[in-house]
Parts: structure tokens; sequence; C-alpha cells
């Protein structure tokens, strides 16, 4: 493993309403490229707020933060905001689709915000991803015309636009059901395995997680174990 | 170059709040309406009032007024002696009001590059006689075609015509109100007391209305000659030299150099029409006022358009965030949104101020005092659409500043726990 895409060293959150209290207690660990990782661990144990703080949208933390090789505290706000453009792509547990847009715009939009490509490049790379995620032909559509399955694949879609460095996932299969969520998973191994993108995907499902590398278990905002899987 | 896509964005929030875009809208294409109808309006009134009195008004009036020497004869004679003198109730001398060398005077004033024209007058008293009743009055002895020119006289001469002055010896355009009581007309003779006692017959060929009941039932016009003759003076008798200049705001210091080289009294309209100024002051002040009232209430609807859609759409502004605009680009697009509202309201505005203003330019207005004026006037001002833009505009941006800023202030994290 060469120098690590995500590092966090001795990261400690507090929430201080109402009473104060220790959520996040020292973590640390690494994510190399192409690793595909999953945190598990009982519900309430901080692994939605360690993700945010990953995730650079939660700055309220102790500890020191690594992407890339660049520390990330100390950024300003529009630092942050540019580097999740670039390389996060974040997959929530609902959907998070803007009704205002179709979902061909909804996948372009991070696109569009890095500006990197001209509208019909970044338009072909959008219905690219479509396809890889098995909706091209509901392209044209608006998101409330879609189901629930269709939304969350879109929603990763939006999140593959930018070709980030590192995909988080917090329950992005929750809400799907056995087959769609083992359609997402193979995606998502095959994101890490041909585009050697780094994957953190927050999961309930012990199936799911056991197909991962590499499993990192929470208990009461500490990392209790990580099992790693050889790679097949 | 985020923008066009933040303007992409800003216009499909708007869409998607259609209707309460387009109430919020009207709110500030109501105001900007009323705005420019107002000003146009008032401006229109102030500015046919000035022209009342600026028409009518001499810019410089020179006159004379009977004062007693300032310096007496015993004050020579006194003089180097260290004795003083006190003299109670000293009276002028018993003369007519004058102003000396005329002719030369106002050969000098017509010289003077800043002056447009200079009209001499011969005022009077008189009385009219009617029957064995006298009534009280003002003659002006006046050079009509200058009178004409400079002072707009044609337009008050509701009956006859005013060049009869010049055509018709002995001839009197009569005050409306004065011929009124006196029941007589254009053609008919009428008679005077001068103020020497002497009976004089005139011949009425005009009628004269200014509007002001109190002037048209004692003021009367006749030719410079009459006018001194009926004092039985020579044609170098002037009481007043009425003085109109290019550039009104020169008056007060053309007044006073008047004043200094021609040894006479020298009144400038502003200081004649004070009060006139603060009354045009006062109206203009009122119409911006109820104007900039109107666009501060149409800000409140947009702020609360403004609030109302950023508590819709914290979902929306949350994953923004979360897929990489910062905090500064939601804050544009929720100022791009207020923009839009200001700028599609005020333009509409603006064209509905031009017609409302149109419409009220149409309405009849008869006013006897203003006998070239049929409708109402309307000032079409260009200065009051791009101060109506502006504020518009501006209203806009300041409503939705402090919205726009709590968008950005949002933190996605909250949101997304939220869920
Ligand atoms: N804003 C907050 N203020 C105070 N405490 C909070 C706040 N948000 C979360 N917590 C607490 O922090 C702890 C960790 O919450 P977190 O959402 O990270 O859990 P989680 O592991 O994601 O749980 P789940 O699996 O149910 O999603 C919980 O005990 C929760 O009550
Ligand atoms: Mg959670």
């Amino acid at each position: 493993m060469s120098t690590p895409i995500l590092e966090a060293r001795n990261i400690t959150k507090y929430f201080a309403d109402p009473v104060r209290v220790q959520v996040l207690r020292d973590i640390s660990f690494g994510l190399g490229r192409g690793e595909f990782a999953s945190i598990v661990g009982k519900s309430g144990c901080g692994k939605s707020t360690l993700l945010y703080i990953l995730s650079t949208m939660d700055t309220d933390y102790e500890g020191t933060l690594l992407l890339d090789g660049a520390v990330m505290g100390g950024k300003t706000e529009a630092e942050l905001a540019r580097v999740r453009n670039e390389q996060i792509g974040f997959v929530f547990q609902f959907h998070y689709l803007l009704n205002e847009f179709s979902v061909l715009r909804n996948v372009m939009l991070p696109g569009q915000k890095l500006g990197r490509l001209s509208p019909q490049e970044l338009e072909h790379r959008a219905y690219e991803k479509l396809r890889l995620l098995g909706i091209a032909d509901e392209a044209r559509k608006m998101p409330y015309q879609l189901s629930g399955g269709q939304k969350q694949r879109v929603a990763i879609a939006r999140a593959l636009i930018n070709d980030p460095l590192i995909i988080m996932g917090d329950e992005p299969t929750g809400n799907l059901d056995k087959k769609n969520s083992g359609v997402v998973f193979d995606i998502f191994q095959e994101l890490a395995q041909a585009h050697q993108q780094a994957l953190l995907i927050v999961t309930h499902d012990p199936a799911f997680a056991a197909k991962t590398h590499r499993i990192i278990e929470m208990e009461d905002g500490r990392i209790m174990r990580e099992a790693s899987r050889p790679n097949s | 170059m985020t923008m066009p896509l933040l303007i992409d964005v800003a216009l499909s929030l708007l869409r998607a709040r259609g209707r309460q875009t387009l109430v919020a809208a009207t709110g500030v294409t109501f105001s900007v309406t009323m705005f420019i109808a107002l000003l146009s309006f008032m401006s229109g009134l102030n500015q046919m009032l000035d022209g009342l009195v600026l028409y009518r008004t001499p810019h410089v009036r020179l006159y004379n007024e009977l004062k007693p020497a300032s310096r007496q004869p015993i004050d020579r004679y006194t003089r180097h002696r260290r004795q003083h003198n006190f003299i109670r109730s000293i009276k002028p001398r018993r003369e007519l009001p004058r102003i000396r060398n005329s002719a030369a005077v106002m050969a000098a004033i017509r010289r003077d590059p800043r002056v447009r024209g200079v009209a001499p007058k011969v005022q009077t008293q008189v009385f009219y006689n009617v029957g064995t009743l006298t009534l009280n009055g003002t003659i002006s002895g006046i050079e009509v075609e200058q009178e004409a020119a400079l002072f707009a006289f044609a337009d008050y001469v509701v009956a006859g015509h005013y060049q009869g002055l010049r055509t018709v010896p002995n001839s009197i355009v009569l005050g409306k109100g004065a011929a009124d009581l006196m029941l007589v007309g254009v053609g008919d003779v009428v008679q005077l007391t001068t103020s020497r006692g002497e009976q004089v017959q005139l011949k009425v060929v005009g009628l004269f209305q200014s509007g002001l009941l109190d002037i048209d039932k004692v003021q009367s016009y006749t030719s410079l000659a009459t006018a001194q003759k009926l004092l039985g003076e020579s044609n170098t008798y002037v009481t007043d030299l009425q003085v109109k200049l290019h550039d009104l705001a020169q008056a007060p210091a053309v007044a006073r150099e008047y004043r200094r080289l021609y040894e006479v009294q020298a009144l400038d309209i502003q200081t004649a029409n004070a009060e006139f100024e603060t009354g045009t002051f006062i109206r203009t002040l009122i119409s911006y006022a109820v104007g900039i009232t109107l666009l501060t209430v149409a800000g409140f609807g947009i702020y609360n358009i403004l609030n109302m859609m950023i508590y819709e759409k914290m979902d929306t502004i949350a994953i923004l965030k979360a897929v990489g605009f910062s905090g500064r680009d939601v804050r544009r697009v929720f100022l791009l949104v207020a923009a839009a509202i200001g700028v599609f309201g005020g333009v509409v505005g603006l064209l509905c101020g031009l017609s409302l203003s149109a419409v009220i330019g149409q309405l009849p207005f008869e006013a006897t005092s203003l006998p070239a004026v049929h409708t109402y006037p309307i000032d079409y001002n260009p200065a009051f659409y791009l101060i109506g833009g502006v504020f518009s505009l501006a209203t806009s941006l300041l409503a939705g500043y402090f919205p726009a800023r709590k968008a950005s202030r949002i933190d996605p994290v909250i949101i997304i726990r939220g869920k």
C-alpha cells in the first residue's frame, strides 16, 4: 500500500449539547488506493459522525485528517467545498436528489461545479455513469418519477461524476432490496478494482460488509477491530 | 466560472416556487409603478408651477424705493467736528420712484452676455371709475413686444388681443376681475382717475387673467407711453427694469452686481420666491418618501419569500454544499434569486409606471390660472426611471442579503442527520 488516500489520526469528537459527551475517541486509520472498506457497528456508536468528519462537512473535531496527503484542518470553508467537489463522492442513506433538476442534471451538477469539462463532454460522461448503474433510460425523468432504488443509483452516479479519489457512503444500500443491494455492491467493487478508487461504506448489512476487503468495527466511538480479507 | 451554473440553480429554485415568486415580484412592480407615476406627476406639477412663476417673474427686478437720503446735509456740515446730530422723522423728498438714466442702464444691461432680455415697466396706482364708485387699481405700462417675448404675456390675455396696446392709442388690457366689476368688455371705454387726479378715458382692447382673483381685480396693462402720459412724465420715466437671464441660477449674483453698479434696488427671483422653492422641495420630498416606503414594503415581500424558500429548500442547500458548493456559492444563488425578483418586478414596474403616467397625462385638467394647460402635467424624466430601477434592485439585494447569508451558513450535517 502506497501513501493512503485518506488518513485519520487520533480523531476525537465531542457533542456539547445537551451535555458534553464524547462520541469519537482517538480514531486512527488509513485507506489506500483501490481499497474497499466497510464500517460496521451498533446504532449510535458514531459511524455517521465519523463519516461526516472524514468527508470534510464537519470541521468541529480534534485530531488530524489527511486527504491525498494534504491536511484538512485549517482549510477555509471554500477550500473544503472544493475538496468535496473534486476528491470525494458522498452517497447518503436517503438519496437526496435535487427535485428541481432532471436526473441527468442531478448527475452533472458536481461536474458543472468543477467546471473542468464542456457541457457536452459532461453530459456524455453523465450518461456513461448512468449506464454503469443501469438507469440510462431514466436520464430525462425528474427524480420524483423514479423508484427508491433508482434514485439511490442516481445518487451514486452523481457521486462518481468527478472521478473522486474516495467514495463514502452512509448506508447507501439501507433502503434497497437484496437484489439492488447486490447491484450496488458490484458497482463499488468494480470502482475499487478497475478505477482504483477508495471506498468507505457504512453498513448495517453483515453480508455486504463481509464481501468488502476490510471491515472496520466500531463500538462506542472507538475502532474495536479491523479485519482484512485477503485480496482474492 | 461557476456563475452560469449558479444562475441556473437560482432560476430553477424560482421556477419551483413560481407563484410566491410572482407575488413578491408583483410587490416590486407595484411599488416601482407607483414610484414612477408619483414622481412623474409631482415633478410635472412642480415644473408647471415653477413655470408659472418663472415665466412671469423677472429673474432680476431693478427698481427704486423712496427712501430718505442716507446722508443728510447736516452730516456733511458736521463731519470732522466732534459733534453728533440727532434728527428724527426724516421724510423723503416728494418725488415719484424712478430709475434714473433708465435708457443708458437698459442699454448697458442689454449688452451683458448673461442677459436674455430686459423689459422696462412703469407702475402706478389708479382708480377705476364705475359710475360714482371708484375702485382701486394698479396699471402697468409695458413695452408690449418685450413683455410678450420674455413673460408670455399673450398667454394671459383671454379676450381681445394684446397687440391692441400697440396699435390702438390710449388703450388698456383690463384685468378680468375688474372688467367683470365694471361690466365692460373688449371695445368698451373705461374711465380712470390717475394719481395726479386727472380723469382719463381708455379703450379696452383685451382682458387679462392671471388666475389669481386678487390680482385680476386690480391689475391692468397699458403701453409704456400711455402710462408715462398718465403720470405726466417724459418718455424716459421707468419704474422697473425686468431682466431675464439665460441661466436662472446666476440671478442672485447678477442682482448684487447691478445693485452696486446702477445704484438701484435689485431683487433676484430666488429671494422673491423663497417660500415657493420650499413648496417644490417639500412636494418632491414627499414623493420620494412615499416611493421609497413602497419599495421598502416590497423589500419585505422579497425577504419573506426568500426566507420561506430557504426553509423549504434546506435539503437542496445541504446537497449543494455536500457536493462541493461553498457557502459563498449558496449565498450567491439566493442573492441571484432576490435580484431576479427585483429586476423582473422592477422592469415590469418601470413599464407600468410609464404607462400609468401616460394615462394620467391624458386626463383633462383645466385651471384658469393655467390657460396653456389642458391635461395633467407629467415629467418624463429618465432620472426617475434610473432611480426606480436602481432602488428596486438595491432593495431586493438588501432584502435578499440576510436570508442568503442564513442559507450560506446552513450546516449540511445537521440537515442530513435530521432525515
Ligand atoms: N447533534 C448532536 N448533538 C448531540 N449528540 C449527538 C448529535 N448527533 C449525534 N449525537 C449522538 O452521537 C452519537 C453517534 O451518532 P451517529 O449518528 O454517529 O451514530 P451512528 O453510528 O451513525 O448510528 P446509526 O447506525 O443509528 O446511524 C449518538 O449517541 C447520538 O445520540
Ligand atoms: Mg448513522
